[in-house]
């Protein structure tokens, strides 16, 4: 059996796949990789469903040793790959031998990238998922972010190694950009007409507090029209809640499941991937398009991810 | 934006992948009812592209694959749905019971919540597990059940700056709600007391303790007790 031994976990290194959905009634939240896109285009490099748990490395990456080899591949942000010696590419599957050491820096791009291996990570799946719900310590690997000396599973690989490379064009097509799309939330019409033209026109500065439950935006603060109460109800990926103080936070991966402040816009589902590459301190814009058009790029989006170009042997 | 079905149900697009259902914009057992017997359907006979449901007070989330379903496509199996509402069986009520140790360390806020409504602390312990709760809803974090009402002379606004950490157990209040946080998370209830229970327990068979629609009651507990349940 292949191991991964873990000789300095990083800033917060956690096993994620794709999540676990249909949860909600007993308040479990899907988790999963905040970049879904790089984990599934990972997973295709090492030949593993799209749904493989991965690593999923967030801004400083560490050290991981294979005493055994395997096949891994690299995707979303740059981490200043090596293995051992060599400079390992994002967007590519590599060999790697017996005893070598993949040492990730830190980020000089978006705030993650994943390590996908061909096999995937084993780790005990939790309410059918191997995702970590840091929180509530619940899923991946033992419920929480890597730490030095931890011994991860490599699942059963049976595919000998091909080297595979993401199309540029591909990566073009899904690279990061500071402006988010939006669709208007449940609660819009509870803010007033300035409110709204300044969340659209101005920026956005990424708060240091954020995390996988939610990022926290610093910017113009946005004021309801009157004092009402909001009702406790079900708050989706990417809702953008506006609490009292007047600066927005994003609702993420690992987001309460409720919650009682109103909503004024939703990322929508096609810039979700974006959300999970902002690091602290960056700077975003709001663009508001309708759920037709949201939902045509997302049709979009998902026509490049499955095209067989997007692959190259 | 919002569009009206015959039995007075409301559809609101939340985003381009989900859709909130709401039963009117108040707490009522009616629309509570009408929460649960939607919920109980849609997990009977789930709708194929839904990927999860949320529900709430008057409410459910409802999150899908929009590359299987549109807004329109889902309304129109809701709408066949919600006729069916009425006739809808939903389970007899659990009752459940959760022991508390109030006050002193298990309960940091109990003084100020019993001196902001002028009693002793005595007299809150005593009116907060004086009534049987029902559990509107689970949500936040796993495994937190939103329980009410509490009895209005206890009713107590959140803390003006949250905890960063409540230790698991926590009994908290929060307006005429009161709740228990399963993990130790950020939180803004004020904390009257502390459970031995485990609310979430990921290797136990029913890995909630509290599901929707329960009935509960509070029943005071010595520290001693509360240590010895603990170590059970």
């Amino acid at each position: 059996m292949s191991t991964i031994q873990v000789q300095a976990p990083g800033l917060q290194t956690t096993v994620q796949d794709l999540g676990r959905n249909g949860f909600g009634p007993i308040g479990v939240s899907p988790s999963g990789a905040a970049d879904p896109i790089s984990l599934r285009l990972g997973n295709r490099l090492v030949s593993n469903d799209e749904s493989a748990p991965g690593l999923e490395v967030m801004l400083i990456g560490g050290t991981f040793v294979f005493p055994e080899g395997a096949i891994l591949a690299l995707t979303g942000s740059d981490f200043g790959a090596m293995l051992d010696d060599v400079r390992l590419k994002e967007g590519t599957s590599a060999e790697v031998q017996p005893g070598q050491t993949l040492r990730l820096g830190p980020t000089s791009s978006g705030a993650r990238c994943y390590v996908c291996v061909h096999g995937g990570i084993a780790v005990t799946s939790f309410l059918g998922s191997a995702s970590t719900h840091i929180l509530s310590g619940l899923g991946g690997f033992g419920g929480r972010a890597l730490r030095k000396g931890d011994v991860l599973r490599i699942g059963s690989a049976t595919k000998p190694f091909r080297k595979r490379t993401i199309a540029p064009h591909a990566l073009e097509h899904l690279s990061r950009r500071n402006v988010l799309r939006v669709t208007p939330g449940p609660q819009v019409d509870w803010f007033s007409e300035s409110s709204l033209r300044s969340f659209y026109v101005g920026a956005y500065r990424v708060g240091e507090q954020s995390n996988r439950m939610g990022l926290r935006l610093e910017g113009a603060s946005v004021t309801q029209r009157g004092a009402g109460e909001m009702i406790t109800e079900g708050v989706s990926l990417g809702a953008i809640q506006v609490p009292a103080g007047g600066l927005p936070i994003i609702l993420f991966v690992e987001q309460q499941t409720t919650g009682g402040y109103p909503k004024i816009a939703n990322v929508i589902s096609a810039d979700l991937h974006r959300v999970g590459q902002l690091r602290p301190r960056d700077e975003i814009r709001f663009e508001q398009v309708t759920f037709d058009k949201a939902r045509s790029l997302l049709i979009e989006q998902e026509k490049l991810l499955v095209s067989r170009e997007l692959i190259l042997a | 934006m919002q569009t009206w079905t015959t039995d007075s149900a409301q559809f609101q697009p939340a985003s381009d992948q989900s859709l909130l259902v709401y039963f009117g914009q108040q707490i009522t057992v009616v629309a509570h009812q009408r929460v649960r017997k939607l919920l109980r359907l849609l997990e009977r006979e789930p709708i194929a592209g839904v990927r999860n449901l949320n529900p709430a007070y008057c409410s459910i989330l409802i999150s899908f694959n929009a590359l299987q379903l549109s807004h329109g496509d889902l309304e129109e199996i809701l709408r066949g749905y919600l006729d069916r509402l009425d006739a809808m069986q939903i389970p007899e009520e659990r009752e459940l019971q959760i022991p508390v140790c109030y006050g002193a360390e298990f309960g940091p806020d109990l003084n100020e919540v019993a001196a902001l409504h002028g009693m002793t602390p005595a007299q809150a312990i005593e009116l907060h597990a004086s009534v049987t709760y029902v559990v509107y809803f689970l949500g936040f974090v796993p495994g937190f059940a939103y329980l009410g009402e509490l009895p209005e002379a206890l009713a107590t606004p959140r803390l003006d700056s949250p905890r960063r950490s409540t230790p698991p157990g926590s009994v908290g209040i929060a307006g005429n709600q009161t709740g228990v946080y399963p993990f130790a998370t950020p939180g803004g209830w004020r904390l009257i007391g502390c459970t031995p229970i485990a609310m979430f327990r990921p290797n136990r068979e029913a890995m909630s303790f509290l599901s929707i629609g329960d009935r509960v009651r509070f029943t005071p507990i010595s520290a001693a007790r509360f240590a010895a349940m603990e170590n059970a």
